[in-house]
């Protein structure tokens, strides 16, 4: 009930803010398009880090072909709300402009998902047999094979990109789906099968023996994260109105590893900081223009040796205020008999 | 029958036979010890018997049923669970968690109820969390269930990892050196501890180990390896007195 209850309110705060910030809600209060604009794209990278993080943080294997999944999300959502969007507005004539908006909205996020998690399947039962490298290098292939495939579909516009999407992406949707994206992960890894991951993740020869099918889990976790990916890509291109298969080249799984990366791997709350950082820095350094890119490396590097298990490592941001909290209690030396 | 039947298994690694035509059977709560000198080849046995390995030829049957080139984790859902000479835990998870994996595999919980969390995904995350505190009890580790594995004593990460394989609810328990690192006070401990588990779950027990007080000490049969090759198998006193055992331990005279 109390769940129920703070879910209402999430989606009332979120309305309400949305209504603020485009200055539909209150006349004369709005933020400007810009900020906006940064605003929801880091709640899209929210989405794609968190997933990302059930893969490479949590179950240990290290995907470099995210970008792909969201390619496919994107591009299947876009083309189900351009080819069947009119005909259904039409057949939900008698709902208000805003019910009509969320059913195709809803519908296109829903097919893709539904093909980024075939595809995730598809790509993760050959490819999760491998370790470290390998698998980094053949998601990596798989990446840029769906993205290099996409780009020879006609229907989607092809190399001319695929235009004529109506904004139906919004503030609101993008948080929602960014609440829903941490709430459903870290369920998963607070369960018996996310243990499993975690297993997998601390050493996978061991988990196999404890009598965990290693290979089901990991096919699980990366057909979720998969279908996240695919969410993510669907708001992607019913925000920006246009999608082109250059914003998905491995240069864009990068980023989301960056992201989780800096954020902490295995974390939650880690993932939608390092998000959040990624977007206001290389926002934030945009009128250095053309040191943006050395001085982001260099942070990096930075972080890397200052803090290699990134700003939060494998804990939750509350463990740090929890801990501050405790410091003086005495802590026993583990009982040994 | 026999619980375990190994008949006529070899492994070979290359020129190198690890395992020469093995027979070995293991009854219901029997405690079976395997020794041998280093490289005799009896973690390559475990490998074998938990899948980590296909046998190069032979049977190994389990109740009757062949497992040989099943995978490790199918195995372990049979009902053999198996310790590591070189401790594997789950280092960064907690003591307790690393016994709330091992119940995975015995328990009803899918996806989905995890993340509606459902009437049963919280009876069954209960249940697992009161046997576990209970498993933890038996080896003297619920003092330290909050801790993280790998910040544990060498003594209490030994004793962990038999617990975690005990949670999988096992028929057969492979403990592949458990008192290796222990002092001799620690080892006594550990064989009452062995015997107990065996006398109250009613496992059987393959135990490789090289402390001989303690394989001479709790071991009812025990089975000698040379060169992957079976040399001696025998009641602990028969075993002590057989000069080929004496020979391949100091050296033929």
């Amino acid at each position: 009930m109390k769940g129920f209850l703070l879910g209402v309110a999430l989606v009332a705060a979120l309305f309400v803010a949305n209504g603020l910030f485009t200055g539909s809600l209150v006349p004369g209060v709005s933020i400007s398009p810009y900020i906006l604009q940064v605003i929801c794209l880091a709640g899209i990278n929210v989405i794609l880090a968190v997933s990302l993080n059930l893969i490479n943080g949590f179950t240990g294997q290290f995907s470099i072909g995210h970008a792909g999944f969201m390619a496919i999300g994107a591009y299947a959502s876009a083309y189900v709300s351009v080819t069947f969007g009119p005909r259904l507005r039409e057949g939900l004539a008698f709902l208000p402009e805003f019910g009509r908006d969320s059913v195709v909205l809803l519908l296109a996020l829903t097919v893709g998902a539904i093909l980024a998690a075939i595809a995730g399947f598809l790509v993760g039962v050959p490819s999760l047999r491998l370790r470290g490298d390998y698998l980094a290098i053949v998601t990596l292939g798989f990446g840029e094979i769906i993205r290099v495939f996409i780009l020879n579909i006609d229907a989607v516009g092809g190399a001319r990109g695929f235009s004529g999407i109506s904004k139906l992406a919004n503030f609101f949707w993008i948080y929602l789906f960014a609440a829903a994206s941490i709430f459903v992960v870290s369920r998963i890894v607070r369960s018996s099968f996310g243990r499993t991951l975690i297993a997998i993740r601390e050493d996978e020869i061991a988990a196999e023996a404890m009598g965990v099918d290693t290979t089901r889990s990991k096919v699980i976790s990366f057909v979720v994260s998969s279908a996240m990916a695919g969410i993510g890509g669907g708001l992607f291109g019913h925000y920006l109105m246009y999608l082109h298969t250059n914003s998905f080249t491995f240069i864009k799984s990068i980023e989301i590893i960056i992201m989780i990366v800096i954020g902490g791997l295995g974390s939650i709350t880690g993932s939608v900081l390092g998000a959040v950082l990624y977007i206001t820095l290389t926002e934030g350094l945009r009128q250095f223009a053309q040191y943006r890119m050395v001085l982001f490396s260099l942070l990096l590097i930075i972080i890397m040796i200052v803090r290699p298990q990134g700003i939060l490592g494998h804990r939750e941001f509350w463990y740090f205020l929890r801990r501050r909290r405790r410091i003086d209690a005495p802590v026993g030396p583990p009982v040994e008999s | 029958m026999a619980l375990l039947e190994l008949s006529n298994v070899t492994m070979r690694f290359g020129g190198l036979v690890a395992v020469k035509e093995l027979d070995l059977a293991l009854e219901p709560g029997q405690l079976y010890g395997l020794i041998g000198p280093n490289g005799a080849g009896k973690t390559t046995v475990f490998n074998v018997i938990t899948g980590v390995y296909a046998p190069t030829a032979g049977r190994i049957a389990f109740q009757g049923k062949p497992i040989a080139g099943e995978r490790s984790g199918r195995i372990t859902r049979r009902g053999i669970a198996r310790t590591f000479q070189n401790i594997r835990l789950f280092g960064d998870m907690t003591v307790l968690e690393n016994v709330k994996v091992a119940f995975h595999c015995r328990q009803r919980a899918t996806l989905s109820s995890a993340v509606l969390r459902t009437p049963v995904h919280y009876r069954e995350e209960a249940r697992v969390d009161r046997e576990s505190r209970e498993r933890l009890k038996i080896f003297h580790l619920d003092g330290v269930a909050e801790e993280k594995a790998l910040n544990l004593p060498y003594g209490s990460q030994r004793r962990l990892e038999i617990a975690r394989a005990m949670a999988t609810s096992p028929k057969v328990l492979l403990l592949d050196e458990p008192a290796a690192g222990m002092n001799p006070h620690e080892a006594r401990e550990l064989m009452d501890l062995i015997r107990w588990v065996r006398d109250h779950f009613g496992m059987a027990v393959l135990l490789v180990e090289h402390n001989m007080k303690v394989v001479m000490g709790i071991c009812e049969t025990v089975h000698v390896l040379d060169y992957g090759a079976t040399i001696a198998v025998g009641k602990p006193a028969e075993i002590q007195s057989n000069p080929e055992v004496i020979e391949a331990y100091l050296g033929g005279a």
